[in-house]
C-alpha cells in the first residue's frame, strides 16, 4: 500500500471571532478516499490546509503514519495538492508544471522530462507538453495540477474543491477519473468538497463537517440511508419530516404501518424520516393530496405535495411521468413498504417538509 | 427621398445597413482629431528644439551642436553616472519592494493601506524640503567626530564619484511608481496559490520568490525599473543642491554657455530615453508572448 494513514486529533484553528475548527477528531484509513463534505464556513478546507501546512491549527495535532506533523513546514511535508482555482505556474508548460517538483529536488532534465511525460500520459494528456496554462482549457488545467502533485509520488493527495470551477460534463468525466487514479495508486486522498453528489459517487468514506466539528463519518450508503443527525440527513440527500405515532416498534405514518430502524425514541409522537424516493405517488382524486410544485429534472421528477392536514411531502417520480402529475393534480401518497427512521420530535405541531438544499 | 432608396433595397436587414456605415466614422474622425491635438501638443516643442539646435544664424543647417555633445567636457561622465545611478537605484528599490510587497500580500493584507501609504509619501513631500534634510543630516557630524567611522560613513555616501547618497535619494523618489507598478502585477496573478502550489512542491521561499513570482512579475518589474530610470535621469533638484555632477546637472551647467549646444544634448537624452523605454517594454512584450 503506497497510502499513509492520517490523523486529526482534537484540531481547533479559529479565525477572529469565528471558530473554523472545534475539536476535530478523524482518522483517514491508508489508500481511502476520504471526502470532507459540508456547507460553506464549515472548516473542511481548514483542516485540509492545516494538513498540506499552509494553516497551523491554535490546538491539536496532525499524525502522518504515527508521526507528528503539526509543526513541519509546508515544503518538507509529503502531501500532493490540487487546488480549487488554476495554480499553474503561467510561465512554465505544462511539462515545466508537472516537473517542477522534481526540479526544486534538483533532479537532472532528461529523468524529470521522462517523469513529467509519464504523467500527463497518465492523466490522459500526452501531447500537452509544450503547452502553456493558458492555451488548456480548465478540465485540461486541472488534470496537469493532478500530473503536478503526484509527481513526487506523494503518500497523501489532498484535492481542494479541484471541480468546482468546471463545467458539469467535465466534472463527471474527471471525477470518475480521478477515483479510478487514485484506486490504481492507492494513494490515501482527501477530497474536499461542498457538492454531496461528489462526495457520494467517489469516496470510500465521507466525513461531514459543520461549524467545525465533526457531524458523521460513515461510508457514502450508510451515511445516504441511516444518517446519524438530523444535519446530515438534511445536508445529505433531501428528507421529508413526517408526523408519526410509534406503538412499540412499529411506526404509523400517513395511514401505513411501517417497521421502526434503529433504536426508536422514547416518547410516542415522532419524525418520521423518509426520503423523496421512497413516496409513492398515484393520481387519485380521493387521495387527498394536491401537487403543489413539480420540478422536472430529467431523469426524475421532483413534487412537493401538500396533504389534507397541512403537511408538505416532498417525492420524487420519473421523468417521464410528469405530465402526469402537474400542480393541481389530486394524488394519494403512500410510502415504500421498509423500515425507516424515526427521531425525536424537533418541533411541535406538522413540520414542514426539508427544503430542497440542491435547487437553486 | 434620396436617403430613403438604400433603406428599401437592403431590405435583408432594415435599418442597420445605413447605419453600419455612418456609426464607425464619426469616431473615426474624432480619433484623428484627438491624435493630431496630441500629436502637435508634443511635437512642437521638439522640432522648435531640434530646428533651434540644427539652424546657422546665416541661415544654413548644421549638425555641428550634436557633433560637439560628444566633445564637450564632462559629458560621458556625467551620463555614465546618471546611469550608474539609475542602475543602483533600480537594484535597490526593486530588492526592498518586492519582498515587502509579497510579504504583505500574503502574510498581512491588513496592513496593504498602510504600506501603499507610506509608499506615496514622497510625492507628497516637496523635492527642496527632502533636499533640505538630507544635507541637514550630513552635515549633523561635528568634527571632532572626524575619526569615527560613522563620519566616514558619511563622507563616504558623498563621495562625488559615485555618490551612494543620491541612490538612496532617488530610491524614496522611486518607490511611488515601483509600488504601484509591482503591486497592479502581483494583482494580476493569484500569488497566494502559486506561492501555495510551489510551497507543496517542497519549494523554499527564496526559490519560491525566484522561480514563481518573479518570472511572473517581469512585465511588472520592467515597468518599475523604466519608470525609476526616467526618473534618475531627469531628476535635478536633489543633485544639483547636493552640488553632484549628474547628467541633468550637466546639461544645466553648459547651457549658460553653450545654448545650441545644451538643448542638442536635451534632444539627445529625450532619444536615449525612448531607445531604453522601447527596449524595456519590447522585454515586457517579448515575456508575454512568450508565457
Amino acid at each position: 500500500m503506497n497510502g499513509a494513514r492520517v490523523e486529526f486529533r482534537g484540531l481547533r484553528r479559529r479565525f477572529g471571532s469565528t471558530v473554523a475548527l472545534d475539536g476535530l477528531d478523524l482518522t483517514v484509513e491508508p489508500g481511502e478516499l476520504l471526502a470532507l463534505l459540508g456547507p460553506s464556513g464549515c472548516g473542511k478546507t481548514t483542516a485540509l490546509r492545516c494538513l498540506a501546512g499552509f494553516e497551523q491549527p491554535d490546538e491539536g495535532e496532525i499524525l502522518v503514519d504515527g508521526a507528528d506533523i503539526t509543526r513541519v513546514p509546508a515544503n518538507r511535508r509529503d502531501a500532493g495538492m490540487v487546488f480549487q482555482s488554476y495554480s499553474l505556474f503561467p510561465n512554465l508548460n505544462a511539462r515545466d508544471n508537472v516537473g517542477f517538483g522534481l526540479r526544486v529536488r534538483k533532479v537532472p532534465a532528461a529523468k524529470r522530462h521522462a517523469r513529467a511525460q509519464e504523467l500527463l500520459e497518465l492523466v490522459g494528456l500526452p501531447s500537452v507538453g509544450d503547452r502553456y496554462p493558458h492555451q488548456l482549457s480548465g478540465g485540461q488545467q486541472q488534470r496537469v495540477a493532478l500530473a503536478r502533485a503526484l509527481a513526487l509520488e506523494p503518500r497523501v493527495l489532498l484535492l481542494d474543491e479541484p471541480l468546482s470551477a468546471l463545467d458539469a460534463k467535465v466534472r463527471v468525466t474527471l471525477r470518475e477519473e480521478i477515483r479510478r487514479l487514485q484506486l490504481s495508486l492507492g494513494i490515501t486522498t482527501i477530497f474536499v468538497t461542498h457538492d454531496q453528489e461528489e462526495a457520494l459517487s467517489m469516496a470510500d468514506r465521507v466525513a461531514v463537517l459543520r461549524a467545525g466539528r465533526l457531524e458523521q463519518v460513515a461510508d457514502p450508503a450508510t451515511l445516504y440511508d441511516r444518517p446519524a443527525t438530523p444535519f446530515v440527513a438534511e445536508f445529505v440527500g433531501a428528507m421529508n419530516h413526517l408526523p408519526g405515532v410509534l406503538s412499540g416498534d412499529r411506526v404509523t405514518v400517513l395511514g401505513q404501518t411501517l417497521p421502526v430502524e434503529g433504536q426508536p425514541p422514547a416518547s410516542a409522537e415522532a419524525d418520521v424520516l423518509v426520503r423523496p424516493e421512497a413516496v409513492l405517488v398515484t393520481p387519485d382524486a380521493e387521495g387527498g393530496g394536491i401537487v403543489m410544485v413539480s420540478s422536472f429534472r430529467g431523469s426524475t421528477t421532483r413534487l412537493r405535495i401538500r396533504l389534507g392536514d397541512g403537511t408538505e411531502v416532498l417525492a420524487d417520480v420519473p421523468g417521464h411521468d410528469s405530465a402526469r402529475f402537474a400542480p393541481g393534480t389530486a394524488v394519494r401518497v403512500g410510502l415504500v413498504e421498509r423500515p425507516v427512521l424515526v427521531s425525536a420530535r424537533t418541533e411541535t405541531g406538522a413540520t414542514p417538509a426539508v427544503p430542497e438544499p440542491d435547487v437553486v | 427621398m434620396a436617403s430613403l432608396t438604400p433603406q428599401v433595397t437592403t431590405q435583408v436587414s432594415p435599418g442597420t445597413a445605413p447605419r453600419r456605415g455612418g456609426r464607425p466614422r464619426r469616431p473615426r474622425v474624432w480619433r484623428g482629431v484627438v491624435l493630431v491635438l496630441a500629436a502637435v501638443y508634443f511635437l512642437v516643442p521638439l522640432i522648435a528644439s531640434f530646428v533651434f539646435t540644427v539652424k546657422v544664424p546665416d541661415g544654413g543647417f548644421s549638425l555641428d551642436a550634436y557633433g560637439q555633445i560628444f566633445a564637450a567636457e564632462g559629458f560621458g561622465t556625467s551620463l555614465l553616472l546618471s546611469l550608474g545611478l539609475g542602475i543602483a537605484t533600480i537594484v535597490l528599490v526593486l530588492l526592498l519592494t518586492l519582498p515587502a510587497a509579497v510579504a504583505v500580500r500574503l502574510g498581512a493584507p491588513r496592513l496593504r493601506p498602510v504600506l501603499e501609504v507610506v509608499c506615496t509619501l514622497p510625492l507628497v513631500v516637496p523635492p527642496i524640503t527632502f533636499v533640505a534634510g538630507i544635507s541637514m543630516v550630513l552635515r549633523w557630524g561635528p568634527d571632532y567626530l572626524a575619526s569615527t567611522p560613522f563620519y566616514q560613513t558619511i563622507i563616504s555616501l558623498q563621495n562625488p564619484d559615485f555618490p551612494v547618497v543620491l541612490v538612496l535619494a532617488y530610491v524614496v523618489l522611486a518607490l511611488p511608481f515601483v509600488y504601484r507598478s509591482l503591486d497592479a502585477g502581483l494583482g494580476a496573478i493569484d500569488v497566494r496559490t502559486l506561492s501555495e502550489a510551489a510551497r507543496n512542491l517542497g519549494a523554499s521561499w527564496p526559490h519560491v520568490l525566484l522561480r514563481v513570482i518573479i518570472p511572473n512579475m517581469r512585465s511588472a518589474m520592467a515597468s518599475a525599473s523604466f519608470l525609476t530610470l526616467a526618473l534618475v535621469l531627469g531628476e535635478f533638484t536633489i543633485a544639483r543642491l547636493l552640488s553632484f555632477q549628474t547628467f541633468p546637472v550637466w546639461i544645466y551647467t553648459i547651457s549658460g554657455s553653450q545654448a545650441q549646444v545644451s538643448v542638442a544634448v536635451s534632444v539627445f537624452s529625450l532619444l536615449i530615453t525612448w531607445l531604453l523605454l522601447l527596449a524595456l517594454s519590447s522585454a515586457g512584450a517579448r515575456q508575454r508572448s512568450g508565457s
